[in-house]
C-alpha cells in the first residue's frame, strides 16, 4: 500500500457511486478498470474516472494500432518533426517548413454532419496553426454510402456545407479531395479533413510544457457541455441509438478560429509562449496531460477559472467538454499581460488557469479543494496497449482477362463509368469551397494534384493531394496499403512535383475482430513498404476504429495524404489537354489487369478478383522519369491512371482541356483490358515533343509508346468508338447534381 | 496612390486585394484595424472580402456600424474612391453608401469559381482601362450575392449608368452566367457619383496568368491612372 496521499481528493456533492456500470459506461474494460485501481492506489473520484475514461480511451490512446504504427517509417533527411506532435513538419528549404496532417471526423459527422464536417476542419486547422504555421491549403477525403441509401443524399449535402462553412470562414483555400460512394459506408461515413501550413523551420511551436512555476493560460472560447465524452463516443460501434448520442458532437464557431489563429500567430511572433497545445479530443484532459507529460512536469489546475459558457458546470464536465476553439499555452513568467492584450485585441477570452509544478502530477482545484490528483507518468506509460489478434485476408487469385468480356458497346460503356458516382465530376462539392482565396491556387480541384504557391510573389509552390483505392484494400490489404501511398506518390509527379511526405489517416472497423485487425496490418505493412521505397515517410496521422455498425465494417481505408515541392511554379503541369497536334505518350507496361476495377464493377456488375499488383522499384523508376520529363519541359499535360484506367484517364484530359483526341488499340492485347485495366505504375502525357520523350524513356528502361494525338471535338478509339467531347461531359457533370436535387440515384 | 483597407474581425481577402493593389501602384496599401477611428488620408478605401463578424445578424451588418466606418462614410460623402468587394459590398450596401443589397444566393449554396463580367461602361475611376462591353473572366466566392434593388432605384441607376458590371457568358450573353441570381445579373454598381463601386467578384484574384488570368488587373491600373 502506498504512503498517505498529500491532497487526497474531496466528493462533489451528488457524486454518483462508481459501481461496474458507471465504469462499463465509460468505456473501461473490466481489467483496465484494475489498472486504473492499481495506479490510483484508492477508488476514484468521478472526475479522475472521466479523465483516465478519456485518456485511455483508443482515439486517445492508439491502443490496438501502436504496435503496428511502429512499423511505418517516418524520417528522412527532411523530416523536422515526425509523428507524436500535433501534426508533421518537413523542411521546404529557404528556412522554411510545411506542417500538416490529416484528421478524420467520422463518427460526429454521420450523427449530425454539417456540424460534424465543419469541426473537423476546425480540429485540423488548429492542429496546424498551434505550431506556428500559417495555413495555406485545405483537402478532404470523404466516404459516402450507396446513393440510393436514404440518408446518403442528406450526409453529402450537410457534410459539404460543413466544411465550406468552416473553411471558407477561414479563408483558407480548399483545393483537393476525393469522394466516393460505397454501401460499405453506408451507417459509417467517412470524413477525413488535411490542413496544409508554412512556418519558419527555426520557429515551430511544441507542445512539451517546460519552467516550473510557468502559468498555464487559457485562451479561445468559453468552454461549453458540448462534446462531452467525444472521444469516447469514436471509439465504439454504432447502434441503433446512435441519434441520441448528438449532444456528443462539437458546435463550431469559424469566427472565433479565424481570430484565435491571428492571435496566435501575433502572439506566436514574440518570445511569449513556452509550449501551446490545441484543445481537441478529451479537451483540457488530453491537452494538459501531453503538455506536462511531454514536459516531464506536473499542473495543478484551478477549475473555477476555466472561462464558461454557462452557469452550473463541474470540474467533470470542465475536464472533458470538447468546445472548439480554444488553447492551452505554457507562458514565460512575466508575459501575461502583453499575452492578454493581444487576446483581448482579438476579442478572445484570456484566463491563467495554473502553473506547472515538479510533483508530475495533476491536481485539479475547484474553489479551492482538492477534486483529482492523478500521478500523470503512469497514465501514459501504464496505459492499456493490445496486441490484438489478427487473421490475414488472403490475395484472392488474379481475374484472367479471358474471364472479363470486352463490352458490347464501347462508348456507353465509357459513357456508364464517366458518369458513375465514384468518377463522376464533383464539381458540385468543390465549387462550395472557396478555392481560390490567397490568390496561390495555380492548379485548381479536379487533377491529379492540386497545386498552391507557398507564399505570393515567390515561385516556390506545394503539391498536395489525397488518395485512397479502398476496393483494393478490402480485397488484399497490402497490396491495397501500398497502393494508396503509390497513387499519392504518382499524383504529386504527375503535376511535376517531389514529393517528401505523407500523413495518413486509418479509417477502419472494429478492432476486436481479428480479420479487421489483419486488415489493419496488412494495410500498415503494404503502406511501409512503399514509404520506403518511394522515400515518401509518414509525419503525422490519425486512427480512426470502431467504423461499423451492427457488426458490419466499413471497407478498411488508409487515406495518404501526400505534399510534394516545386521550386518553381511555372514548371508544374496539369491534366488539360489544350492543343491539338500533342502525341499521346503512354509511360509503363500495361497487362490489363481487370480485377477490383472500375469497369468490372460498373459495367459488369462485379467486385472481385486481385488488385493490380505494385511492384515498387518500377513505381519510382517510372515516376522519377515523368518528372525529369516535365521537370526538361517536354510534357504540356500529364495525368496517372488509376481508376478507369487508360480511357478514363484520357478522357477526363479531354474534358479539361476542351480538345479531343484520337487513339489506337494495340494488338497484341484484348483492347477493353488495354483500355479499362487498372495496371498501376503508368502515366499518360501529352507531348509536342515524342520523339525525345520516347529516346529518353528507352535510355531509363521505363516502358513508353505512342497511342495518339490529340485534336477535334471528339474521343476516338479507331475501330471501336468515337464520342464526342460534349456528350462525355453531359454524362461527366450531370450525375452529382441531379442526385442532389433530387433525382433517383 | 496611397490606399488603406479596412480590416474587421473575420476579414481574410485583405492580403489579397494590398497584394493586387502593391503589384499595380507599386505602394503598399496601409492596412486598418476596425477599432481605430483615425483613418489616414488616402486616395483610396477598400473594403475587402470576408466574414467581418462571422456574418453574424447578417452579411455586413455589424461592420457597416464599427467606429472606423463612421469616418469611411464621411470620407466617401466627400468624394474619396471606396472600393468595396464582397463582403466589402455587403458592408457598404448595409452602410447604404451603394443602392441596393445583397441576398442569399437563389440556389442557398456558397459558389466559388471564374464568371464571365460584362463591363458596363469605361467611364469611371475603375473601369477606364477597360473597353465598354468589354468580356471578363474573373472569380466569385460567396454565398449572399444575390443583387437586388426595388424598381424605382433600378431604373434610376440604369439611367444614370449606375450598373457597373453584370454577369454573363463567355460570349456575352446577359442570359447566362449568372451563378448567384442577382437582378438583371448586376455584379456591380456604382453610387450616383461613381466614387463607390460595389461588386461581389474579386478582381484581386484575377491579376496573375498563372493564378486565375490577368482580367481583373486593369480594375487597379484603372484606379492608379485615375488617381496617381
Amino acid at each position: 500500500m502506498n504512503a498517505p496521499e498529500k491532497n487526497p481528493p474531496v466528493k462533489l456533492p451528488n457524486e454518483p457511486v462508481i459501481t461496474p456500470q458507471v465504469v462499463a459506461e465509460h468505456g473501461l474494460a473490466p481489467d483496465e478498470y484494475q489498472r486504473l485501481l492499481r495506479i490510483m492506489g484508492r477508488d476514484p473520484t468521478m472526475v479522475e474516472l472521466g479523465i483516465f475514461s478519456a485518456m485511455w480511451s483508443e482515439h486517445c490512446s492508439y491502443k490496438s494500432s501502436k504496435v503496428w504504427l511502429k512499423k511505418l517509417p517516418t524520417q528522412a533527411p527532411w523530416v523536422i518533426c515526425g509523428p507524436g506532435e500535433n501534426a508533421g513538419v518537413i523542411d521546404i528549404g529557404d528556412g522554411q517548413a510545411a506542417v500538416f496532417k490529416m484528421e478524420s471526423h467520422n463518427h460526429p459527422s454521420y450523427i449530425e454532419p454539417y456540424q460534424g464536417a465543419a469541426t473537423g476542419v476546425g480540429g485540423i486547422l488548429r492542429d496546424v496553426f498551434t505550431m506556428g504555421a500559417r495555413p495555406i491549403a485545405n483537402v478532404n477525403a470523404l466516404r459516402f454510402g450507396d446513393p440510393s441509401h436514404p440518408k446518403t443524399r442528406h450526409l453529402v449535402s450537410g457534410v459539404v456545407a460543413g466544411i465550406g462553412g468552416y473553411g471558407n470562414c477561414m479563408g483558407i483555400p480548399t483545393v483537393a479531395g476525393e469522394t466516393n460512394f460505397h454501401r460499405a459506408y453506408n451507417e459509417n461515413i467517412l470524413v477525413n479533413a488535411m490542413t496544409v501550413g508554412i512556418a519558419p523551420a527555426d520557429r515551430i511551436f511544441y507542445s512539451a510544457a517546460a519552467g516550473l512555476g510557468n502559468p498555464i493560460v487559457y485562451v479561445g472560447s468559453k468552454t461549453g457541455r458540448d462534446g462531452i465524452h467525444g472521444a469516447t463516443m469514436s471509439s465504439a460501434e454504432f447502434s441503433e441509438d446512435s441519434e441520441s448520442k448528438r449532444p456528443t458532437v462539437q458546435v463550431g464557431d469559424p469566427f472565433v478560429e479565424k481570430l484565435l489563429l491571428e492571435a496566435c500567430l501575433e502572439l506566436m511572433a514574440t518570445d511569449a509562449i513556452v509550449a501551446i497545445q490545441d484543445m481537441g479530443a478529451a479537451g483540457l484532459t488530453s491537452s494538459s496531460f501531453e503538455m506536462a507529460d511531454k514536459g516531464e512536469l506536473g499542473v495543478e489546475l484551478h477549475l473555477d477559472r476555466v472561462p464558461m459558457r454557462e452557469t452550473g458546470m463541474n470540474p467533470y464536465e470542465l475536464m472533458l467538454s470538447e468546445s472548439q476553439e480554444r488553447m492551452l499555452m505554457v507562458l514565460k513568467p512575466g508575459r501575461e499581460e502583453m499575452a492578454r492584450k493581444v487576446f483581448e485585441k482579438w476579442e478572445l477570452d484570456f484566463a491563467v488557469i495554473g502553473t506547472l509544478t515538479d510533483t508530475r502530477r495533476m491536481v485539479l482545484r475547484w474553489h479551492g479543494d482538492v477534486v483529482a490528483n492523478i500521478p500523470i507518468p503512469p497514465v501514459v506509460t501504464q496505459a492499456p496497449m493490445y496486441e490484438r489478434p489478427w487473421t490475414e485476408t488472403r490475395l484472392p487469385s488474379t481475374l484472367a482477362i479471358a474471364d472479363v468480356p470486352a463490352p458490347k458497346d464501347y462508348g456507353a460503356a465509357l459513357l456508364k463509368m464517366i458518369g458513375c458516382p465514384d468518377l463522376a465530376s464533383k464539381a458540385w462539392i468543390w465549387r462550395q469551397y472557396d478555392h481560390l482565396i490567397m490568390g496561390n491556387t495555380a492548379i485548381r480541384p479536379g487533377g491529379d494534384s492540386a497545386v498552391v504557391r507557398v507564399a505570393a510573389n515567390k515561385p516556390k509552390a506545394l503539391a498536395i493531394t489525397s488518395d485512397c483505392t479502398p476496393r483494393y484494400c478490402a480485397a488484399h490489404p497490402e497490396t491495397g496499403g501500398r497502393q494508396a501511398v503509390a497513387e499519392a506518390w504518382r499524383n504529386l509527379t504527375a503535376v511535376g512535383a517531389r514529393p517528401l511526405a505523407c500523413t495518413d489517416n486509418m479509417n477502419f472497423g472494429n478492432p476486436t475482430k481479428p480479420e479487421v485487425m489483419g486488415q489493419f496490418g496488412g494495410c500498415i505493412t503494404g503502406m511501409a513498404e512503399a514509404c520506403r521505397a518511394l522515400d515518401f515517410p509518414i509525419v503525422s496521422g490519425n486512427v480512426s476504429l470502431y467504423n461499423e455498425t451492427e457488426g458490419r465494417p466499413i471497407m478498411p481505408t488508409p487515406v495518404i495524404g501526400g505534399v510534394g515541392l516545386l521550386a518553381d511554379v511555372e514548371g508544374c503541369v496539369d491534366i488539360a489537354l489544350r492543343e491539338a497536334g500533342l502525341a499521346l505518350v503512354l509511360v509503363g507496361e500495361t497487362k490489363g489487369h481487370l480485377g477490383q476495377s472500375i469497369f468490372l464493377r460498373e459495367v459488369h456488375g462485379r467486385e472481385a478478383g486481385a488488385p493490380p499488383p505494385v511492384d515498387l522499384t518500377v513505381e519510382r523508376r517510372n515516376g522519377d522519369f515523368v518528372r525529369g520529363q516535365i521537370g526538361a519541359g517536354h510534357v504540356a499535360a500529364c495525368h496517372d491512371l488509376s481508376d478507369g484506367g487508360l480511357l478514363i484517364a484520357l478522357t477526363e484530359m479531354a474534358m479539361a482541356g476542351a480538345t479531343g483526341a484520337t487513339i489506337e488499340a494495340p494488338g497484341d492485347i484484348a483492347p477493353h483490358a488495354w483500355l479499362f485495366g487498372e495496371d498501376q505504375g503508368r502515366y499518360l502525357l501529352a507531348t509536342a515533343r515524342p520523339d525525345a520523350v520516347i529516346a529518353a524513356a528507352a535510355r531509363a528502361g521505363v516502358p513508353a509508346r505512342r497511342i495518339g494525338t490529340s485534336g477535334g471535338g471528339a474521343l476516338t478509339v479507331e475501330g471501336l468508338m468515337a464520342i464526342s467531347l460534349s456528350e462525355l461531359r453531359r454524362s461527366h457533370e450531370t450525375w452529382l447534381p441531379a442526385y442532389m436535387a433530387g433525382e433517383a440515384a | 496612390m496611397k490606399a488603406a483597407v479596412v480590416v474587421f474581425p473575420g476579414t481574410n481577402r485583405e492580403h489579397d486585394i494590398a497584394n493586387a493593389i502593391a503589384l499595380t501602384s507599386g505602394a503598399k496599401p496601409a492596412m486598418v484595424w476596425h477599432g481605430d477611428s483615425e483613418l489616414p488620408k488616402v486616395d483610396l478605401i477598400v473594403i475587402p472580402g470576408g466574414f467581418s463578424y462571422g456574418d453574424y445578424l447578417r452579411c455586413g451588418a455589424m461592420a457597416a456600424h464599427s467606429p472606423v466606418m463612421r469616418e469611411v462614410k464621411t470620407r466617401a460623402e466627400k468624394g474619396v474612391p471606396v472600393l468595396a468587394v464582397c463582403n466589402g459590398f455587403q458592408v457598404a450596401a448595409e452602410m447604404g453608401i451603394v443602392p441596393g443589397t445583397l441576398m442569399r444566393n437563389a440556389h442557398l449554396q456558397f459558389v466559388c469559381g471564374d464568371v464571365h463580367l460584362k463591363v458596363e461602361t469605361s467611364q469611371s475611376l475603375f473601369t477606364n482601362r477597360y473597353q465598354q462591353g468589354q468580356i471578363i473572366r474573373v472569380p466569385v466566392a460567396h454565398a449572399e450575392g444575390n443583387y437586388f434593388v426595388d424598381n424605382d432605384t433600378l431604373k434610376r441607376m440604369e439611367d444614370r449608368g449606375q450598373i457597373a458590371l453584370r454577369y454573363c457568358g463567355a460570349d456575352g450573353d446577359l442570359a447566362a452566367g449568372n451563378p448567384n441570381g442577382s437582378l438583371r445579373s448586376i455584379a456591380g454598381v456604382f453610387n450616383e457619383t461613381k466614387s463607390v463601386l460595389g461588386m461581389m467578384p474579386h478582381p484581386e484574384n484575377a491579376i496573375e496568368p498563372r493564378f486565375g488570368g490577368t482580367d481583373g488587373k486593369a480594375l487597379f491600373e484603372s484606379l492608379v491612372a485615375a488617381i496617381a
